[in-house]
């Protein structure tokens, strides 16, 4: 049995704010029937939903977690249906909204203590699995939330979301606007949880973070790009991929998208990442090239592909 | 080469709490300055006090030749601002947000109405014209706020996380705007929380504790801490900070 | 019952009460707001704003100077309404005070006054009052009406005519025609309406924009529990209030509680529920503390203030506006309370008011509820 079981998923809601039609899932043209999504994720498994703000992710997590009904499709959490089984996911899912930010005027104590009653649990009865995370911010534990570091306040909040053990936890955009530093050791908590058995449903807009997931999901627009594991979707990055550096950057760019042989062309870093649309073309030939017109100290290898790559590829085409 | 922000011992002071800690660099006119540090090193603390929102406790500071201390209103003037959080107005159109915009630094009509044209057909939002903001995806809105925040031709502009949640492409893009207005000679002033972005600036400096602790060039940088990327040099100084924020 | 009981007893439920609670009373401010607000309301109502006119300054033209005009002044001067500022000898002078402000009213007896009076048949007297401000012009004109049909009456009675008929005026309920009488209720109603509906729905939507609401949501809680709780804090403080108001009515305004107290408490407690139902609605249709304080500023306080008949007579309104005004819930209720607690009256004489009181209640928590889902949409 999977963890989550997704068959044809769609909900998509006009907003009035924008007049579009916002969502998981995408109407035809017509307007009549509608595509969803459809994936699994197996217990223990860690699922990273990757993709910018606006692509669907949250509708994706408000409707696993019950809190939406689904326009088209099915969807299990555990074996139970989001729409007949309501009572059973919600003992078991734990969740972490995106603008989740705790009671502030409440002590990390109270807060802590608040959600187990909530969850009709005691922290005695699952501090074991709470413990390591919870033992790193217990000693500010009379300190109010509102006064905790944004690290802090998601230790906080992750205990929070865990105190009932649930077995899917649910974590919408847990690592937006943190630092690297941060966010570095966030994920080492989530991996921690993983061995614990516990399966983790995460959204990131943080392409690098991608590689810390077992699978992932590329979103865009209310539906998946691609479904796979992290290296399973860069091996299938069917471009030949250069990074290409000179002394004038910003002209470099430029002069790269002119050429005709180069397909697409973005700033990677210090380096910028060509795709190349002809096979024939060489990287002395380039080099060639860009002394022609003024460029010094010109580098070029080809690469691998990272996920950021494979993301704009295949957001090209969909 | 003509100096826009310049500091010496800067330093902001909340009761006990130095949120600065005697900060001092200088920026160069036309430069794209990374501002890094984690969350609550003092990044924002700083910005305000360059921007004139906020008085230092001791120090001294210079943008655009003018004391941010005592005068904030030229100050002001010769700034734009742009954040993730607060960029245009969502309930007003298009060319309603620039014409604003421009209005408040003082811009006469014939020249608003001529640049809305040049901007629009630039960022190939001619057809958004008429468009309410609310309506644009996240990263039009970023790609257009910014533009208002320089449409005015500010000697510095100050950006806070302007890229958060965009996707990657129109991320890309938004720095391809970035370099457009730093080869006009317009000072970028950056914060960021993606790595990658750090390697685009011509200088980086990373705060730890309200000091800035390291100040060079992305590759100058990777040479003295011996790291492949920004993100390990990052991690490197941030992993010594004392001090949790707020 | 079992059912009720485990609910109680259920820690769950306790916890989330004491969190509130705990909301409430960190929040300076707040709790600043809603201890102290019936306290300035009823001190501002009370003795500032008031609708009584209180020395008001009077010049007096007395160009007869005899008993009976000697005894009218005194008895104005004896009267808390008027202050005898000045004397003045000529009518060309009244314009003149009035235009510099002096006075309130003039008052110009005529020659030989007491003679005219009593044997004449028709003395003069003349009352001139300054009516820009219209309702003090006529309240001034009034009580000195009274005192000098007072005077006259008193001389009737003397020369003890055998069938002399002697009408007499009695204020009913409120004999000293203080406005606290009719201003107590009014912030009765105006209070419990604000703490109830501004105060519930202020803290429901504060949890939808934290986040907190999502996890309280798709946590085994059940919603309908959620609102209670969030509902009981807000019960208790209208309680606190409804005591301290009675309180500083009995004993700084002299208001007297005429009727039964627990009658008073039954209207009371109907009016809150009805509050926090309509709290609940706002909550719903509002996402951000700033438009649910401004729903419920806008669509409950305004109405309260000017349509409850609180300020302005209900009877002196345009039609339309009389009837808007029978679907404010705080008209019921303060029309109740007038009834009970200054008239004395027993529950039975405001069955009509309960009843309005009623159906608003059981038609608003059946909106709510149903208003109210355990998912998002």
């Amino acid at each position: 049995m999977y963890a989550i079981e997704v068959k044809g998923l769609s909900k998509n809601y006009y907003q009035k704010k924008t007049g579009k039609y916002a969502g998981l899932g995408q109407l035809s043209s017509d307007g009549e029937t509608v595509e969803g999504v459809t994936f699994n994720v197996d217990k223990g498994e860690i699922f990273g939903i990757i993709g910018p703000d606006g692509a669907g992710k949250t509708t994706l997590f408000r409707l696993l977690t019950t809190l939406l009904t689904p326009n088209t499709g099915t969807a299990k959490v555990d074996g139970f249906d989001v729409m007949t089984d309501l009572k059973e996911i919600r003992q078991r899912v734990g969740y972490m909204p995106g603008k989740f930010s705790l009671y502030q005027d409440m002590t990390v104590e109270e807060n802590l203590k608040f959600f187990a009653t909530v969850f009709n649990t005691t922290i005695e009865e699952n501090y074991a699995l709470v413990k390591d995370i919870y033992q790193q911010i217990e000693p500010f534990k009379t300190r109010r939330a509102g006064k905790l570091s944004g690290g802090m306040k998601q230790k906080l909040a992750l205990s929070c979301a865990l105190i009932h053990k649930p077995t899917v936890l649910f974590l919408d955009e847990p690592t937006t606007g943190v630092d690297p530093v941060s966010r570095k050791e966030f994920w080492g908590m989530l991996r921690k949880l993983k061995e614990q058995g516990i399966t983790i449903i995460v959204s990131t807009p943080y392409m690098d973070e991608a590689f810390l997931c077992d699978r992932i999901g590329l979103i865009q627009q209310g539906l998946f790009l691609q479904i796979d594991t992290p290296q399973g979707i860069i091996d299938h990055f069917a471009h030949t991929l250069w990074a290409v550096q000179s002394n004038n950057m910003s002209k470099l760019l430029t002069d790269l998208r002119r050429h005709p042989a180069i397909d697409t062309c973005f700033a990677f870093g210090n380096v910028h990442h060509v795709t190349v649309s002809k096979p024939e073309l060489t990287t002395s030939q380039l080099n060639d090239y860009l002394t022609e017109i003024g460029h010094e100290d010109i580098e070029i290898h080809a690469i691998q592909a990272g996920i950021e790559d494979c993301y704009m590829q295949l957001a090209r085409k969909g | 080469m003509e100096i826009v922000i310049h500091t010496d011992k800067l330093t902001k002071q909340f009761g006990n709490f130095t949120a600065v800690d005697n900060i001092s660099f200088e920026v160069e006119k036309g430069e794209i300055f990374g501002f890094l540090g984690a969350n609550g090193a003092g990044k924002t603390t700083a910005m305000r006090m360059l921007c004139g929102l906020s008085i230092p406790t001791s120090g001294k500071g210079l943008v655009a030749g003018f004391d941010i201390e005592k005068e904030t209103e030229k100050v002001k003037k010769s700034i734009g601002y742009m954040s993730q959080k607060f960029s245009l107005y969502e309930d007003l159109k298009v060319w309603e947000n620039i014409r604003l915009f421009a209005g408040i630094y003082g811009m006469n009509s014939k020249q608003i109405a001529h640049k809305t044209d040049t901007l629009l057909q630039q960022l190939g939002f001619e057809s958004e014209r008429d468009s309410f903001v609310k309506s644009l995806p996240l990263g039009w809105k970023q790609k257009l706020a910014f533009s208002v925040a320089i449409f005015h031709e500010p000697k510095i502009v100050f950006l806070d996380e302007p890229t958060g949640g965009v996707d990657p492409a129109t991320r890309r893009q938004f720095w391809e705007l970035i370099y457009d207005a730093a080869d006009r000679g317009i000072t970028v002033f950056v914060t960021t929380h993606y790595m990658d972005e750090a390697e685009y600036c011509d200088r980086v400096s990373i705060m730890v504790d309200g000091r800035i602790d390291a100040l060079d060039t992305p590759k100058n940088l990777k040479k003295q801490f011996n790291a492949n990327n920004m993100d390990e040099v990052f991690h490197q100084l941030a992993r010594k900070a004392q001090r949790t924020d707020n | 019952m079992s059912l009720y009981k485990q609910f109680i007893k259920s820690n769950q439920f306790l916890s989330f009460v004491k969190k509130e609670f705990f909301h409430i009373m960190r929040d300076k401010r707040s709790v600043l707001i809603l201890l102290g607000m019936p306290i300035v309301e009823i001190i501002l109502f009370g003795f500032a704003i008031t609708t009584e006119v209180n020395n008001s300054k009077v010049a007096i033209l007395d160009p007869s100077n005899d008993k009976a005009t000697l005894h009218i002044i005194r008895e104005m001067e004896a009267s808390k309404y008027f202050n005898v500022v000045k004397r003045i000898h000529s009518t060309s002078e009244v314009e003149t005070t009035f235009r510099r402000g002096e006075i309130d009213m003039a008052i110009i007896f005529g020659n030989n006054f007491n003679e005219k009076l009593n044997h004449a048949g028709g003395a003069q007297i003349q009352l001139v009052a300054d009516a820009t401000n219209p309702n003090v012009a006529v309240m001034l004109t009034n009580y000195a009406n009274s005192i000098i049909i007072q005077y006259q009456l008193d001389q009737i009675r003397h020369q003890q005519l055998p069938y002399q008929v002697k009408p007499e005026v009695k204020l009913l309920y409120n004999p000293s025609m203080k406005s606290s009488f009719n201003f107590v209720p009014g912030v009765m109603g105006m209070i419990l309406m604000l703490i109830c509906a501004m105060m519930t729905s202020i803290s429901i939507v504060r949890e939808k924009e934290t986040g907190t609401m999502e996890v309280l949501l798709v946590s085994p809680m059940k919603p309908f529990n959620i609102i209670i709780a969030k509902a009981v804090p807000y019960l208790v403080l209208s309680f606190v209030n409804l005591i301290t108001i009675l309180l500083l009515s009995v004993f700084v305004l002299h208001v007297p509680v005429a009727g039964s107290i627990l009658s008073l408490t039954f209207v009371s407690v109907l009016f809150i529920l009805v509050s926090l139902c309509l709290g609940l609605l706002i909550s719903t249709i509002s996402d951000t503390q700033v438009a649910a304080m401004l729903i419920s500023g806008m669509a409950l306080m305004m109405p309260v203030m000017l349509l409850s008949g609180m300020m302005f007579p209900v009877e002196n309104m345009p039609k339309p506006l009389q009837f808007v005004s029978h679907l404010i819930p705080a008209k019921w209720y303060i029309m109740a309370v007038k009834k009970i607690m200054i008239e004395g009256l027993p529950l039975k004489y405001a069955l009509k008011e309960i009843g309005a009181l009623c159906l608003m209640a059981v038609v608003l928590i059946g909106i709510s509820l149903k208003k109210f889902k355990i998912r998002l949409e």
